[in-house]
């Protein structure tokens, strides 16, 4: 469209008159006679059909509409919600006011021959200005009244905001008065000051009387908003508290990722679907939850790529797929094991596709040996077989697994696995160069001389069950005796646990697809999905097909549906081993896209230095969320099961009479994975002792815990002295979205009353055996509850303070996510308005108030801190073939950073913190930055930075680079970010280079001088440049896909092999029996929490309903859930989904309110009805709040709770293992999930009238 | 003949994900202010479903648009000019409040302001309308993604009409979205329907717009436009539609619903028709051949006898470039893929619609055909999840060959790009078997599927 000038004659086809033909014409003669005496109206040209009179003029009318188009600026910025969209919005603004937005188009292009990216954004994004002036918005700092009656009062008689908050805390009666009152109302206007000084001495007061690791912040994804997110996480991580990690506890981590590639999640961005020509939606709504990326789907369908869509309800992206596979809720993963089925013994062993042989003897670790372990006359697997069981006893061999070469049929050991990575001796070795060597991918056929010959009688567990225990497959492999050790290969071990028979072999197999009495058949799984196994076979076979015929380029892309259940990294696993076995992964339009929660934070490297501000102390204090909520909202005292429920009996009893809590001791105590608070004393306090005992604090601190004298903080997190005492909300709403277990979120932490929890404690023959047990259960453990919004939600309802956030158009910062390759900008198109101040400016005013009253109460202090053994260091090879060695058990005094955390000493400079947090400190210069195991020093920067944004000239950080704005911090980000700065890149790619001994440089090489400013983004969405701080690659404009720097680079995976894993020998792996992929069905609540059978009724209570909660189209969590706009497009208030079949059961028409009711809480929302939902199973969407249309339910009178008022946290076992190659602790890369959809619930329609 | 000019879009149905960006950015630049609370100029339904205003499509009940009489002769609906004239303070077609959707706030405030109670701060419904507390029974969207529902199905005045047999049971679930601006027809009979002679058709463009200094509010466009793109603000009392966008169309800007569309399905672009053929047009006897005729009175730009009459009528060469350069020419009258709305209102809409094609493979696969395999796929569409019947009841007046005639087209294109798509030679004889050349096709594949910013505007 061209632009065109206004003319001025307007046409207006009126009703009279008639044709000249006579034949056609408008109304009768009676018009027509009018009209040619031009009696209607004014004086006109009339046409000479009569159809229209033509006037000249009259457009003054117009101008209402041109008046209201006008505006003064066109501001570019973005949302900071907790999406994957990233995308970038003008933002309009007139005489001062916002008035509306709309998507910018500028991305640049991503070539000729594919759909660009432009525009990006949903309804939610459009409706986000409506928040500006809207009457929910928080316009100044709020503050409990009763609790500023009391602080006031203290405050002046004790004339010290420190003393005051201790008297307060001191006071059960004061303490429990506003406990008790947190969200219900009486939030009074405080000042700025006021709050700040409240905040600030909290905390001050938490880290003199208990410790720093008694505070804790929450803000999630902070790819969202970096700057935003750092600020907080900079204070907290100064102070020394601990910031809870968040990808893990919205159960949007996939663990399958950690324990298949080594990675936390990595995936391709939306442009690269174009590339695929298969694709498989497989529980991702992405029309919903992608809604800015689904074209890409819409449109490569018009390359003739398939699309299908696996969903159990008619969900939106139905619409668009080929093929629909309604798989039943939860049970995807037998549907995935039959695909897994039909791919193994159609073109793995009935014909050897060459290219999928290929491809997995080069990555992945099939061919590597396993060792056979006999067990009551049948053998069991055991563990990789390394060089070390081979007799070499040279640095790192028990890190080498072993593989056959085909060739010589000799045992070699291959580069690249993890025994190379660490040593002196792997350097240039740690590489995917199989040199001269084909591994062999089984041991059959191999010679009696060779030690083979023999086959080996196998169990394998198998968890079909209709209550999900375990029982016992038999199954042969062929084995071979290598060092008088049993062994076969992975792929020997995969082809037994599929079921795909061989000739020769014993135990019992299935006959073929058909045969529906054998696990993993298409037939097997037909009555388990109820889909058809013909639909099985074919999509199998088409897929796998493709694959063949298009070099890899078959796609499925993964979403909650199936990520967020309690088994969901068994689920993963075996649709992983899909893409994997057909040579998909590390491909450009193949492999895996993950696509749950995270966005992607391409400028990794500056945003982690900012937000753990490991430019002034390491390590930083990083906590597993799930097992922290687990522990002190005391969910765990509401246990049904023990921890060895779940086991299966083939394992090594390693659970056996354990509560979850237990393991997650064992777990804590063994250096596995983190826990906060660290001891039952001040960690502050435990410097000094041992610095007064003169002994080492690593070797005091494990005396102590030896002795006893000192206790882990995770056998008794009911200790008054033991609970987290402050809680900073930032960029989240904790309270009215992600908190499984919300009711016990309020009853417990924070101890308000009239809570919807209906829970009976722990039977007492269930109780942990480790753990402290008090017969009371804390009620109000958090001393202060803080948010920071810009929004009313269910957290700043719940909060003490509530701070005025500016929103997304009135601040600086970055954006970018793994959907698109581009980083772009935050920009204020107004100043925040009313007394609101950015996520930054907050946390700089609190950060110097609590650096004031720091001087006279805490000064300068060391700190003792105690982190696991992490990921990407040497640490994770302290546990050889990941064997549980509990010292606690054995009776022996732990060594750090071997059998126990590792245990650093470091300075607090509490009166210096503020300094601290607005300047780039000395460690970047003297320890550089590490990002995934490549450390670069950014010496050139920081001169950089210093000249760009000066330095301070006195305190703590006198001659160092400034970030006392937000834009310096912007900059600083992407300075010292690989992917926004090219030298930082090669110099990343260097390193590499050195260990891999493969030429790596060349995916940078270029780019030196290359780097992307704050201004550079706020002109327009840059792309990145390619870094080792991720494994794809964009040079030369490719689209990212991730793993291709891997396959094509030679590059191993961060795993134990170097290769993507199908087996895990880790013994925490091992006893819940997914050593390999496994189907495991959703959770059976009735026998583990005694909650009736799904599709039983109970009089009163109503029907029995499985309970899923999906992304909802009218939000983004509980952003957008109560705009108006949003409500008004919808059903304007909390809304069940239910089947016409369930509704009929409960005599329910479409609309009626109805109250859900299950151990864990109450909700009251209203129905929603539609065929495209499956009998037995109801959506209530993710992230409805009490805020918006909850009235008082009649199940026990209170205010009807959120969507996670029904659920609660189930930690798997298994997530808490550690300390051994990629099954090691890192942030957001490993933990246990706070998975949310194995729940069920009853439902009823409920009286219609209804109270508020 | 009589060249005029006149910007029209085409939607494709095909890629609409239902997000209703659409709707909200819309929503937000023109209406988002008291009297217009419950006015979308751009809405988004979920078919099958009623519809908003709910069943607006029952011209039975709402007698919008035109008809045919005995005598060939067009009259509008619900009654001529004089009896227009003649009913002018009682108009029984006018849809209530409660047909579109009574609009609502929430007392938000409480959440800031409660003081101290037992409970939690709640913010329940309030009526825009009345000010008083409400349940909120029906929305701008209210049957959204349900794919219809036993009790909201019954309404859809569509499946009413078609004979095809719609199984409510889940596997049978089909469901589509129809964005809906304002037509800006050829023969608009809000226009014809307005006593004031407030509305009208711009001559350079055809854009319909108000008047808002002469309407008098009379309300007869509301209902006398079939498609119930005209609203009544109630706080001004004048009528207000859908402008086309006409303050950033006039700057070279797209209209706002069409530059935020992400699914990127919103083509805008120029036609030229011949202004002395419409009437004989929209008067055409059989209204499954209106659409024919509607397509005969788009005129070809490349013309030569078109370019002088279009210079006759001071269409300026910019202008006829853009016409040449046209996405909606090209879908409606060269690939022949887009259809109009309900051409037997004989508005002769100006906003187009490529059907829905998907689930196609589906419905063979099930019958173990090979889903790839083009012939198969082209009886397949006779099966699809969403009925032929109903896509006919919307866009070709009941006439399925010319919906299946388009679905075969993009089924085509699909299965002759796949080849491309995996090195093989490509097979010509695919585009032959529904009348394309190869590079026709091939077009057409650019412009659905690449469809850059600038081929869409």
């Amino acid at each position: 469209m061209e632009g065109h000038t206004v003319r001025k004659t307007a046409v207006t086809p009126a009703s009279p008159g008639s044709g000249p033909n006579g034949a056609v014409g408008l109304d009768g003669p009676l018009e027509d006679l009018l009209l040619r005496s031009g009696r209607f109206f004014t004086r006109t040209d009339v046409s000479a059909d009569l159809r229209t009179v033509t006037k000249t003029g009259g457009r003054q009318g117009d101008v209402f509409y041109r008046d209201r188009w006008s505006h003064d600026k066109v501001v570019r910025s973005t949302h900071g919600v907790n999406c994957t969209g990233s995308c970038s919005w003008k933002v309009y603004v007139k005489d001062g006011i916002i008035t509306w937005e709309t998507q910018e188009t500028d991305y640049p292009t991503v070539g000729p021959d594919r759909p660009d990216y432009e525009p990006r954004g949903c309804p939610r994004g459009a409706a986000f200005s409506w928040y500006t002036y809207s009457p929910t918005r928080v316009r100044y700092p709020y503050a409990r009244g009763v609790l500023i009656e009391m602080y006031r009062e203290a405050r002046i008689r004790l004339g010290d905001p420190v003393l005051a908050w201790a008297e307060i805390q001191d006071d059960p009666e004061r303490r429990r008065k506003y406990h008790q009152a947190r969200g219900k109302g009486g939030l009074i206007r405080v000042s700025w000051d006021e709050a700040a000084e409240i905040a600030a001495a909290a905390h001050v007061h938490t880290i003199a009387r208990y410790g720093p690791d008694r505070i804790a912040g929450f803000s999630p994804i902070p790819a969202m908003s970096m700057v935003s997110h750092a600020a907080g996480s900079r204070f907290v991580e100064l102070m020394g508290g601990a910031m809870t990690s968040f990808y893990d506890w919205y159960a949007d981590l996939p663990v399958a990722s950690p324990q298949v590639f080594g990675d936390q999640t990595d995936v391709p961005e939306s442009g690269d679907w174009w590339d695929a020509s298969y694709l498989m939606m497989w529980g991702s709504n992405v029309p919903v939850t992608r809604t800015p990326d689904a074209h890409w789907m819409a449109e490569v369908r018009y390359r003739g790529t398939k699309i299908v869509a696996v969903s159990p309800d008619y969900s939106d992206n139905t619409k668009f797929a080929d093929e629909w596979m309604p798989c039943a809720p939860g049970t995807d993963g037998a549907m995935a094991m039959a695909m897994g089925h039909v791919i193994l013994s159609e073109f793995l062993v009935k014909k050897r596709t060459p290219f999928f042989v290929d491809y997995i003897q080069k990555y992945t670790d099939l061919p590597f040996l396993v060792r056979l372990e006999e067990r009551d006359g049948a053998y069991v697997t055991g563990k990789n077989l390394t060089a070390a069981d081979l007799g070499d006893d040279t640095e790192g061999a028990a890190f080498k697994p072993v593989l056959i070469d085909g060739r010589t049929g000799d045992v070699v050991v291959p580069n690249g696995s993890l025994g190379f990575r660490y040593t002196d001796s792997g350097v240039g070795k740690w590489n995917l160069d199989l040199g001269d060597v084909v591994p062999r991918l089984t041991v059959l056929g191999d010679s009696a001389e060779s030690g083979g010959g023999e086959t080996a009688i196998l169990r394998l567990a198998r968890f079909d069950t209709p209550d999900g225990h375990a029982e016992v497959l038999t199954r042969g492999v062929p084995v071979r005796r290598i060092g008088g050790v049993l062994c076969c290969t992975v792929f020997d071990l995969m082809l037994a646990q599929y079921g795909v028979h061989r000739p020769g072999l014993p135990g019992t197999w299935p006959t073929g697809w058909d045969d529906a009495s054998e696990p993993y058949t298409p037939a097997w799984q037909e009555p388990i999905t109820g889909v058809s196994a013909s639909q099985v076979v074919r999509i199998a076979q088409e897929f796998a097909h493709n694959a063949e015929e298009s070099g890899g380029r078959s796609m499925i892309i993964m979403g909650a549906g199936i990520c967020q259940w309690f088994h969901g990294d068994a689920t993963y696993r075996a649709i992983l081993a899909m893409l994997i076995l057909t040579g998909s992964m590390g491909r450009n339009g193949g492999g895996w896209a993950h696509y749950v929660g995270q966005e992607k934070c391409r400028p990794v490297t500056g945003w982690a230095t900012m937000a753990g501000a490991t430019d002034w102390v390491r390590p930083p204090r990083q906590m597993i969320g799930t097992a922290y909520w687990y522990a002190h909202t005391d969910q765990w005292r509401y246990d049904g099961y023990r921890a060895d429920a779940l086991s299966t009996p083939l394992g090594r009893g390693r659970f056996a009479g354990m509560h979850t809590m237990d393991v997650l001791a064992a777990s804590v105590a063994m250096g596995w994975m983190p826990f906060f608070p660290q001891f039952d004393r001040n960690s502050l306090d435990v410097a000094d002792e041992a610095e007064a005992a003169n002994i080492p604090a690593p070797q005091y601190v494990a005396q102590q815990l030896a002795s006893g004298e000192l206790k882990l903080a995770v056998t008794a997190p009911d200790d008054p002295r033991n609970w987290p005492r402050v809680l900073t909300a930032w960029r989240a709403n904790l309270l009215g979205s992600s908190s499984k277990g919300n009711e016990y979120f309020l009853q417990h932490l924070l101890g308000t009353t009239r809570t919807n929890l209906r829970a009976t404690p722990t039977a007492p023959e269930l109780r942990p055996r480790d753990i402290a047990w008090s017969d009371e259960i804390p009620e109000g453990k958090l001393d202060l509850m803080l948010s920071i919004d810009f929004r009313m939600t269910s957290t700043t309802l719940l909060s003490d303070i509530v701070l005025p956030a500016a929103t997304w158009y009135e601040k600086n910062d970055l954006s970018s996510t793994d959907m698109h390759p581009f980083v772009h900008a935050f920009s204020p198109a107004i100043d925040p308005p009313w007394e609101s101040r950015t996520d930054f400016d907050a946390f700089h005013t609190i950060a110097r108030v609590f650096s004031r009253l720091a001087k006279t109460h805490l000064g300068v202090r060391r700190d003792v801190v105690m982190m696991p053994m992490q990921h990407d260091t040497p640490g994770e090879t302290a546990y050889p073939g990941g064997t549980q060695r509990d010292w606690r058990a054995i009776g022996e005094v732990p060594v750090p950073g071997k059998t126990m955390a590792n245990v650093t000493v470091v300075t607090r400079n509490y009166p210096a913190l503020a300094e601290q947090w607005e300047t780039l400190g000395p460690l970047v210069d003297t320890l550089g930055l590490t990002t995934k195991g490549v450390t670069v020093f950014p010496d050139v920067e920081v001169k950089e930075l210093a000249a760009k944004h000066g330095v301070m000239g006195h305190g703590a950080g006198a001659g160092r680079p400034a970030i006392d704005t937000a834009v310096k911090m912007c900059d600083t980000i992407l300075s010292l970010s690989g992917t926004t700065n090219g030298r930082l890149a090669v110099e990343g790619f260097k390193q590499l280079e050195r260990r891999t001994g493969r030429r790596m440089t060349d995916l940078s090489e270029g780019s030196e001088e290359k780097r992307i400013t704050y201004a550079d983004c706020q002109a327009r969405p840059v792309p990145v440049i390619t870094s080792p701080e991720w494994s794809g690659s964009e040079t030369g404009g490719r689209r990212y896909a991730p793993f291709t720097v891997n396959v094509e680079k030679l590059k191993p995976w961060h795993t134990l092999t170097g290769r993507m894993h199908f087996f895990l020998d880790h013994d925490w792996i091992e006893e819940l029996g997914e050593q390999l992929p496994v189907f495991r069905p959703p959770l059976d609540m009735a026998a583990l929490f005694d909650e009736p059978r799904v599709g039983s009724t109970t009089e009163g209570l109503g029907l029995c309903v499985r309970y899923l909660t999906p992304h909802s189209k009218w939000s983004i969590h509980s952003e957008y859930q109560d705009n108006l706009f949003m409500l008004s497009l919808s059903r304007g208030g909390p809304t069940m989904w239910m089947s016409p079949q369930d509704a009929g059961k409960i005599g329910a028409k479409d609309n009626d309110w109805v109250e859900a009711v299950n151990r864990n809480g109450v909700m009251v929302l209203r129905l929603v009805i539609s065929h495209r939902m499956p009998e037995g199973t109801v959506f209530v969407h993710h992230a409805q709040e009490r805020t918006i249309d909850v009235p008082l339910s009649e199940a026990n009178g209170n205010r009807g709770g959120i969507h996670n008022s029904l659920t609660r946290l189930l930690v798997k076992p298994s997530h808490l293992a550690g300390g051994y190659a990629q099954m090691s602790f890192a942030f957001n890369y490993l933990g246990p999930t706070g998975n949310q959809r194995d729940e069920v619930t009853m439902v009823r329609r409920r009286s219609q009238e209804v109270q508020y | 003949m009589r060249v005029m000019a006149q910007l029209s879009m085409v939607m494709n149905l095909d890629k609409c994900i239902g997000c209703h960006t659409c709707s909200v950015t819309c929503k937000q630049a023109w209406t988002n202010r008291p009297g217009v609370e419950y006015a979308w100029f751009n809405n988004v339904e979920t078919r099958p479903g009623q519809g908003y205003p709910r069943t607006y499509e029952d011209q039975d009940k709402w007698e919008g648009g035109w008809i045919r009489d005995k005598r060939g002769r067009l009259r509008l609906r619900a009654g001529g000019r004089i009896r227009k004239l003649a009913t002018i303070f009682s108009n029984p077609k006018m849809p209530s409040i409660d047909d579109y959707y009574e609009p609502w706030t929430y007392d938000y405030e409480n959440l800031t302001n409660a003081p101290l109670g037992e409970q939690m701060p709640v913010a329940p419904p309030r009526s825009l309308i009345t000010g008083q507390p409400m349940k909120v029974q029906w929305s701008a969207n209210w049957d959204d993604n349900l794919g219809g529902s036993t009790e909201i199905l019954a309404g859809d005045p569509i499946l009413a009409k078609v004979s095809a047999e719609v199984k409510l049971e889940l596997e049978q679930t089909f469901m589509f979205y129809l964005p809906r601006i304002c037509e800006h027809c050829l023969n608009p009979s809000c226009v014809a329907s307005c006593p004031s002679g407030a509305m009208y058709k711009r001559s350079e463009d055809g854009i319909v717009l108000v008047d808002q200094d002469k309407c008098k509010g009379w309300r007869m466009c509301v209902s006398g436009c079939p498609y119930k793109k005209v609203y009544f603000n109630h706080r001004t009392g004048k009528a207000e539609k859908c402008t086309f966008c006409y303050p950033r169309v006039e700057v070279g800007l797209p209209t706002v619903c069409s530059e935020t569309c992400v699914g990127r399905l919103r083509y805008i672009g120029l036609i030229l028709y011949d202004a002395d053929r419409v009437l004989d047009a929209a008067s055409t006897e059989n209204e499954a051949d209106l659409y024919e005729a509607q397509l005969a009175v788009m005129l070809d730009p490349n013309d030569p006898e078109v370019i002088a009459g279009a210079r006759e009528s001071g269409i300026s060469d910019e202008w006829m470039d853009a016409a040449r350069r046209s996405p909606v020419y090209a879908l409606a009258k060269v690939y022949r893929i887009a259809l109009p709305l309900h051409p037997e209102y004989r508005t002769m809409p100006m906003v187009w619609y490529v059907p829905p094609l998907s689930p196609v493979v589906d419905a063979i696969s099930r019958d173990g055909h090979d889903g790839e395999d083009p012939q198969n796929l082209f009886g397949a569409i006779d099966a699809l999840r969403i009925p032929i019947e109903y896509l006919a009841g919307l866009f070709s007046a009941g006439d399925t060959a010319i919906v299946t005639n388009v679905l075969k087209k993009l089924a085509a294109m699909r299965a002759y790009m796949r080849d491309i798509n995996l090195g093989r030679d490509p097979r010509s004889e695919i585009p032959a078997s529904v009348g394309m050349g190869e590079e026709l096709m091939y077009e057409m594949y650019r412009l659905l599927a690449i469809a850059k910013y600038e081929a869409r505007y």
